[in-house]
């Protein structure tokens, strides 16, 4: 039944995760925003790490066998989650511990040997390279097998949590000349000789997020540090890369339920801010005889609201087993847009009370941009959408 | 005793009968309406026998009470939606002329007292195409529901009524009118009004699209009703909701012709070739297509929720609301949009996504049209 209202247990959720923000985030939101590099020790409490022994299983694909009853699990309750933290304030959100990529793709990969090991430390993922981005496949850093050990070898930049974190998740290549099939993706836990935190950014927004420059220098880490398979298969090319792909599928409705926050949190304060100067919305009259701010704030409205239900449809289809993977990237490329597009629209409404940094509407939209970029850019999520919708190959569509 | 659930989850599947009811809902638009739909538009009408064949989709039926003739079921906007949006995909223009009396039947189960209800809708479960219609819209540039000109005052025990009205399907044919008016001193009200009656005149107009559609200017030139055609007789008429479940069925019209645009220029772009090879294999084409898509499916879900608040009997003002709204917007776009990836070929009457662009430019005036 076409039911597209939150049931009760996650409106709960929504609820409690609101009031977190409010209560926990807010606070100290432009703290962090001005000291850029200080680690937000308010955040201690809402660490996400499962207690020893007790790993979890967050953003699981679940796999139906016959007809299941309709599911709202796991993956609603993480966008839903995230959507409200990220209200509060994403760059905070991504620094709460053990809920960035990291742990997504331990969770979603480790044995339960490693899932011992490795399940509740503080994980970031290194992927891209000063030479390689959007472009995964091509990345430089190497892995050579020597004995009982992998030793890595690159440099790999944007590493969310990266210095921070206690572990790195880092994708390397163990044969150059065999393509995508043959990144792994290898636990180096901190500490390891070898492996140096040589450089923390200075970005647009997300201050609060630590991103971080790795040097991999003859690092050597364990053989059963690699996470999947060490094999290189020559003919499924697709499914050994694709695996590790995988992860972004469950995480890019993730990265679009934190623009829905954040572009929530802009409307939000810019309604409050214009009630006062006697805007409200009564979604009545047309646009056309409202005035141009109430007209502007409906239609952010229709987009905002299009794409929280793209972000829920996409998560949905994941807790019920659905292959999601258009859907994801239509959610990430909605959300994404949108949230950047609403962000800035609101600091121009509220005038100069937007371009002030005594109101957050300025933090918004700078912490928004990254949330169109990182996880797949706009363009690759239209790139994945096109290329489902149209049934061509990468080398058809480039 | 198994405890029931206060709140039902999340859920995008059909029922079993929404299942059943789109399958042959979209084989009736693929064999029925696709095919006629460039003939009709040239020629500007759509034959009776072609209204008669929808009757075989039996919907008017479905919600009209048993003891009226109908079957029965509960009135569901979502249905309704699932309807409008599955007829728009082959024609919208003959999905609107086909629902129109679906219109008249929701407003009367809605807001029609019980006699009301026995007088007037046993005739659309029986035999034959009987067209009735909707008339809010008054000619103008800028038309406001809330400012009704159209007026009503009481005379004797019944009442008289003096203005005109525009958009209203199938105008002298309709059977059956409901006239929005302003009453003296009262408020909005509607009024059942026979198309033949002394002082109605129907004018047939002529549009950018939506051209099958006998859309008619109507007069009411002190034209009395009785008491018993008030519709809710003495209930004050909530017009608010008709208009807010319009809005829902102006979106679902948008959502099946949106899809019509993408499902054809998908297939075109992929056969086109240019520059030695398919267009689609170009970013600037395959990324305008993707964007279509994406803002096809958020218009989608905001019309289903809109839809399923409704009938669940939960506030759906802004959720209409806001589903016409990215309706009219995005709809426009993606009608732009298919005429350009044709290029020069979405120019020519051939081909018909110009005529999809024309009727998609009347989603954000089509008000109180369609109430699922």
């Amino acid at each position: 039944m076409i039911n597209l209202e939150l049931p009760e247990q996650l409106e709960g959720l929504s609820t409690l995760m609101h009031a977190v923000a409010t209560n926990v985030l807010r606070p100290v939101s432009r703290k962090y925003d001005t000291q850029e590099h200080d680690v937000p020790e308010e955040l201690a409490p809402l660490d996400r790490r499962p207690k020893p022994g007790a790993a979890s299983a967050r953003g699981e694909r679940e796999r139906p066998t016959g007809k299941q009853p309709n599911k709202n699990g796991q993956n609603m309750q993480s966008v839903i989650s995230i959507q409200q933290m990220s209200w509060g304030d994403v760059g905070l959100m991504l620094s709460i511990p053990g809920a960035g990529l990291g742990n997504a793709a331990i969770n979603a990969v480790a044995t339960p040997e490693q899932k011992e090991r490795f399940g509740t430390c503080y994980a970031s993922m290194a992927i891209t390279e000063p030479g390689s981005g959007s472009d995964s496949g091509s990345i430089g850093t190497t892995a050579r097998q020597d004995g009982d050990e992998w030793v890595l070898d690159g440099e790999k930049i944007f590493v969310t949590a990266g210095g921070r974190c206690d572990t790195v998740v880092v994708w390397a290549t163990v044969d150059k000349s065999k393509g995508k099939a043959a990144i792994k993706s290898f636990v180096v836990p901190k500490g390891t000789p070898g492996m140096e935190v040589v450089k923390l950014e200075h970005k647009l927004g997300i201050r609060a997020s630590d991103t971080a420059t790795i040097l991999f220098s003859n690092c050597r880490i364990p053989k059963d540090n690699i996470l999947g398979s060490p094999e290189v298969s020559e003919g499924g090319k697709r499914e050994a890369f694709g695996k590790v792909m995988q992860t972004f599928d469950n995480t890019r409705p993730g990265v679009a339920a934190m623009a829905v926050g954040c572009a929530r949190a802009a409307l939000d304060l810019t309604e409050e801010l214009l009630a006062k100067d006697g805007y409200e919305l009564g979604y009545e009259k047309s646009v056309w005889d409202s005035s141009a701010i109430e007209a502007e704030l409906y239609r952010m409205e229709a987009d905002w609201e299009a794409a929280r239900l793209l972000v829920l449809r996409a998560a949905w289809m994941a807790d019920n087993g659905h292959p999601n993977s258009m859907e994801a990237s239509m959610a990430k490329a909605k959300a994404g847009r949108v949230g950047n597009a609403i962000t800035l629209r609101c600091v121009e409404l509220c005038g100069s009370l937007g371009y002030s940094q005594e109101t957050l509407l300025e933090k918004f939209a700078r912490d928004s941009k990254i949330l169109d970029i990182f996880e797949g850019t706009q363009q690759i999520q239209q790139l994945i959408v096109a290329r489902r919708l149209l049934n061509k190959s990468s080398a058809e569509l480039k | 005793m198994p405890e029931e659930p206060v709140k039902p989850l999340f859920d995008l599947s059909l029922t079993d009968e929404q299942q059943l009811m789109r399958d042959t809902a979209r084989r009736f638009a693929e064999a029925e309406m696709r095919p006629v739909a460039r003939k009709f538009d040239e020629a500007a009408e759509a034959p009776r026998s072609f209204y008669e064949k929808t009757l075989e989709l039996g919907f008017n039926a479905v919600q009209i009470p048993e003891a009226y003739g109908g079957f029965g079921a509960a009135r569901s906007p979502v249905s309704n939606m699932l309807l409008a949006e599955d007829l728009a995909w082959g024609d919208m223009s003959l999905a609107l002329g086909a629902l129109s009396t679906l219109a008249f039947i929701n407003t009367v189960l809605d807001q029609g007292t019980g006699s009301q209800q026995a007088a007037l809708l046993p005739r659309y479960t029986e035999d034959g195409f009987h067209p009735a219609a909707l008339a809010l819209v008054e000619p103008g540039a800028r038309f406001d529901a809330r400012k009704l000109k159209t007026k009503a005052a009481r005379r004797g025990g019944g009442y008289v009524l003096l203005g005109e009205k525009t958009l209203v399907p199938f105008g002298a044919e309709a059977e059956q009118l409901l006239v929005f008016a302003e009453l003296e001193g009262e408020g909005p009200a509607a009024f059942v009004v026979d198309a033949k009656q002394r002082g109605v005149s129907a004018q047939r107009e002529a549009y950018m699209g939506l051209k099958p559609l006998p859309l008619s200017r109507v007069k009411l030139e002190n034209v009395e009703v009785s008491a018993a055609h008030k519709l809710g007789e003495g209930t004050p008429l909530d017009l608010p909701r008709v208009i807010d479940l319009a809005r829902i069925g102006a979106a679902a019209l948008a959502v099946g012709v949106c899809q019509a645009v993408l499902d054809y220029t998908k297939n075109y772009c992929n056969d086109r070739v240019a520059f030695g090879e398919p267009i689609s294999h170009r970013q600037s084409v395959a990324f305008m297509l993707a964007d279509i898509a994406i803002e096809l499916d958020g218009l989608r879900l905001l019309t289903y929720r809109a839809a399923s608040r409704a009938e669940q009997g939960l506030p759906f003002r802004r959720e209409a609301y806001l589903a016409q709204l990215q309706a009219a917007d995005k709809g426009m776009k993606i009608g732009t949009d298919g005429v350009q990836l044709l290029g020069g070929h979405g120019f020519i009457r051939e081909h018909l996504v110009e005529l999809w662009y024309r009727n998609l430019r009347a989603i954000s005036l089509l008000e109180g049209s369609l109430p699922v």
